[in-house]
């Protein structure tokens, strides 16, 4: 069965984009990568600090990755339009997760302030996934503005809590039609399939890879456990019943139902 | 002459270009992305730009990040 999704051209197949951020180191980065067989992978801007002469990040993301840069640090709309020209000065493409966060204790979007990011880079023909605070008339006015996709949060960045947004983000994914990215707080792959369940397009994972004893081995949990909640999800979830229904024929075993 | 990089005031020569500062400070040109005074750079006009007094230089390269 060909199922994929295809954004500015692109088709792909893992629904599960992987965010670099907290990986011990490079090399541990890029076998999780390729581990998860991940397509899409998420990469920040920042201040060089001339006296710690790091490797280049981008030399460790396989080159079968389409990378999305976030704009992480932006306080407004202004900063993350400058960090998605920059980013695109420097070579890494035109797909950008717009994320403007003002708030330091629970790292929530500022919606108003992506919203009008979405619609100036748009126009300047990036690729634009906003990150936002799951809200059907906002994510309406991104997909208007010429969003891709938008990437509702499941519950705080790095919280590792788990979809606690579920009945909000599976209103957008019911009335809002462009792909929804379920991106933020997932901390276990069961989580991740649930969201595939529900009819995500696609989830963005970074924290519960990277900061698991094992992050080679937790891609590979989530790579499958967003296939397996895709699959589901195209099957057709029966709905739940308060009572039972029997899997066996209700006749008795050597007589006849009662 | 002081110029701001990275919001650190540094004291460099006069007539110094993009493409030295970068150099002097032992980067690999191939990783960043230069804005001088609020403009985004090009790699290849790096050696163009004379710096002036107070001028302000942001060096940025990629890192991990969600």
């Amino acid at each position: 069965m060909e199922d994929f999704l295809e954004i500015a051209g692109k088709k792909i197949q893992n629904r599960l984009f992987i965010g670099t951020g907290k990986f011990s180191s490079y090399p541990i980065m890029r076998q999780a990568l390729e581990a998860a067989e991940a397509e899409v992978a998420t990469v920040a801007l920042r201040r060089v600090d001339p006296d710690l002469k790091t490797e280049n990040i981008m030399d460790f993301v396989p080159k079968s990755c389409q990378v999305m840069i976030n704009t992480s640090g932006a306080r407004n709309a202004d900063e993350a339009v400058r960090i998605a020209r920059l980013a695109k000065t420097a070579g890494a493409g035109n797909w950008i997760k717009i994320e403007v966060i003002r708030d330091n204790k629970y790292l929530l979007p500022d919606n108003l302030e992506t919203l009008k990011a979405v619609e100036v880079l748009v126009k300047e023909n990036f690729v634009v996934f906003p990150y936002m605070s799951p809200d059907l008339s906002m994510g309406r006015r991104m997909a208007e503005a010429g969003a891709v996709a938008v990437m509702p949060l499941g519950s705080p960045i790095g919280s590792n809590r788990g979809v606690k947004t579920r009945e909000l983000i599976e209103i957008m994914i019911n009335e809002i039609n462009i792909p929804i990215i379920v991106d933020a707080g997932l901390g276990r792959p069961s989580e991740a399939c649930e969201c595939m369940e529900l009819g995500s397009a696609a989830v963005l994972v970074n924290t519960a890879i990277a900061v698991s004893n094992d992050p080679v081995k937790m891609a590979r949990a989530f790579s499958e456990s967003v296939c397996a909640g895709r699959l589901a999800y195209l099957s057709g979830i029966p709905v739940a019943e308060k009572t039972a229904s029997a899997s066996s024929p209700l006749t008795g075993f050597l007589r006849e139902e009662e | 002459m002081k110029i701001t990089i990275n919001g650190k005031s540094e004291e460099i020569k006069i007539k110094s270009t993009l493409e030295e500062i970068i150099l002097k400070k032992g980067l690999c040109a191939n990783n960043l992305v230069l804005e001088h005074n609020a403009n985004i750079v090009p790699k290849e006009k790096w050696k163009y730009i004379i710096l002036r007094e107070n001028d302000n230089i942001e060096i940025v390269s990629f890192v991990g990040g969600g």
